[in-house]
């Protein structure tokens, strides 16, 4: 009986589960959303993948070029791509994600409007494109700057924040499987996006989900697409580092 | 057009009981939301979902506001003879979409 009790007073005192056994936010949701998710024909989120597959091999812009003319079959030049991003872009030597990536081909190699970022075209595009690397490890690249830039990343998943004062660590780390109100505090990987989410009723992507958490604390939103939005993105994938890809998730 | 996923067996033994599963890209718009300009937003929902074997009618659902987005709706039937399903979804603003798949069956 002491023994119970003394391990249980251990158990409690253990840093989250986080540090040694990392799990999707899949892995929280009830066998009903878990069965949406794993069925192609239940999961919303193929619609949007439908749809990039359609714009995919649109022709578009000044060059008159469709994706497809220049990368061919998605699922063997696409393949893996998703897992590694945030990228360095060579020609500005900058980090981007993967909607970024999408709208400098628009605009560099289409000459095209780049597709705004959450519009439509965008989210199916990136999830089209996300899905062919679907059970595949996040792989993040191996270049010194994205190393710089998940460092910057983690100080800022650290940093307290808004008027509720908490970082993401504290509720992802610290408090990860307990409760905030009616919903389970995921490890908050970002294997899944863009995701379907229930709540949002349509495809979001990971810079509108963290919108949803920084509001949470009442702080200040990240720009999307801002390097600091990026920074802390390529750190998550650092830290997801080896879970597969899920595109399109569905999350509660 | 709305994007349509659908799940449709190519065969089916004729007698035996067979699932249809129909998802389509629809907002659902209950009519009671406020937008961003704080007007509400008029409804626009898709109203009836019907399936027929061959035309005659298998199976139909009357959809009401409360019903999530891209609504997903499964179902049962019972294979009868070789022929085309039609599915068809109407609602709001004119909104009307068919899709057509083809079944064997088999003795
Ligand atoms: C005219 C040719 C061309 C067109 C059209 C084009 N791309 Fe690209 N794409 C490239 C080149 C070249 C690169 C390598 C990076 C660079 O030089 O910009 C690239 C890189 C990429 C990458 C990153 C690949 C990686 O391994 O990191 C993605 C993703 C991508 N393109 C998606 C698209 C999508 C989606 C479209 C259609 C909207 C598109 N591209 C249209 C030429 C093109
Ligand atoms: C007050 C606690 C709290 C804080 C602080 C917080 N989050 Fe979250 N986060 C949540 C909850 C709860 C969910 C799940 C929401 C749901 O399921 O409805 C979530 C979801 C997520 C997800 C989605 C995971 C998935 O499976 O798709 C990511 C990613 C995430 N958070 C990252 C962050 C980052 C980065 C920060 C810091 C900028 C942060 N969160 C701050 C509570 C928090």
């Amino acid at each position: 009986m002491r023994a119970a009790v003394l391990a249980a007073l251990l158990l409690a005192a253990m840093p989250a589960a986080g540090a040694e056994e990392r799990r999707s936010g899949f892995a929280d949701m009830s066998a009903a959303t878990q069965a949406m998710q794993a069925d192609d024909a239940a999961n919303p989120g193929m619609l949007w993948v439908l749809d990039g597959e359609g714009r995919w091999s649109r022709k578009a812009g000044r060059t008159e070029r469709s994706c497809a003319d220049c990368h061919g079959e998605a699922a063997a030049s696409m393949r893996g791509v998703a897992a590694r991003y945030p990228a360095i872009d060579a020609e500005r030597g900058e980090a981007v994600d993967l909607a970024g990536r999408i709208a400098l081909c628009q605009t560099r190699h289409q000459e095209a409007t780049p597709a705004p970022r959450e519009s439509e075209a965008s989210l199916a595009l990136t999830a089209f494109v996300a899905h062919q690397s679907r059970g595949l490890p996040i792989a993040p690249p191996d270049d010194p700057r994205i190393a710089l830039l998940q460092a910057e990343g983690a100080a800022l998943y650290r940093m307290r924040r808004g008027q509720l004062n908490l970082s993401c660590a504290q509720c992802h780390d610290d408090n990860a499987g307990r409760r905030l109100a009616g919903s389970v505090i995921p490890q908050g990987h970002p294997t899944g996006y863009p995701l379907y989410r229930l709540e949002w009723q349509g495809l979001g992507s990971l810079q509108r989900r963290l919108r949803g958490c920084t509001t949470g604390v009442r702080a200040e939103s990240f720009a999307p697409g801002s390097h600091d939005a990026i920074a802390l993105e390529a750190y998550l994938m650092s830290r997801a580092a080896g879970m597969p890809v899920e595109t399109p998730a569905v999350r509660p | 057009m709305a994007r349509v996923i659908l799940q449709v067996p190519a065969t089916a033994v004729r007698g035996s009981v067979i699932e249809l599963r129909a998802l389509i890209q629809h907002p659902m718009e209950t009519g009671f939301r406020p937008g961003s300009s704080g007007e509400v937003l008029p409804r626009d929902i898709i109203r009836r979902f019907a399936c027929a074997w061959d035309g005659e009618e298998v199976f139909s659902a009357e959809l009401h506001p409360a019903i999530a987005a891209n609504p997903y709706l499964a179902f049962t039937t019972i294979a009868t003879e070789s022929g085309t399903l039609t599915f068809t979804w109407k609602g709001d603003n004119g909104f009307a979409q068919t899709e057509t798949r083809r079944i064997t069956v088999t003795p």
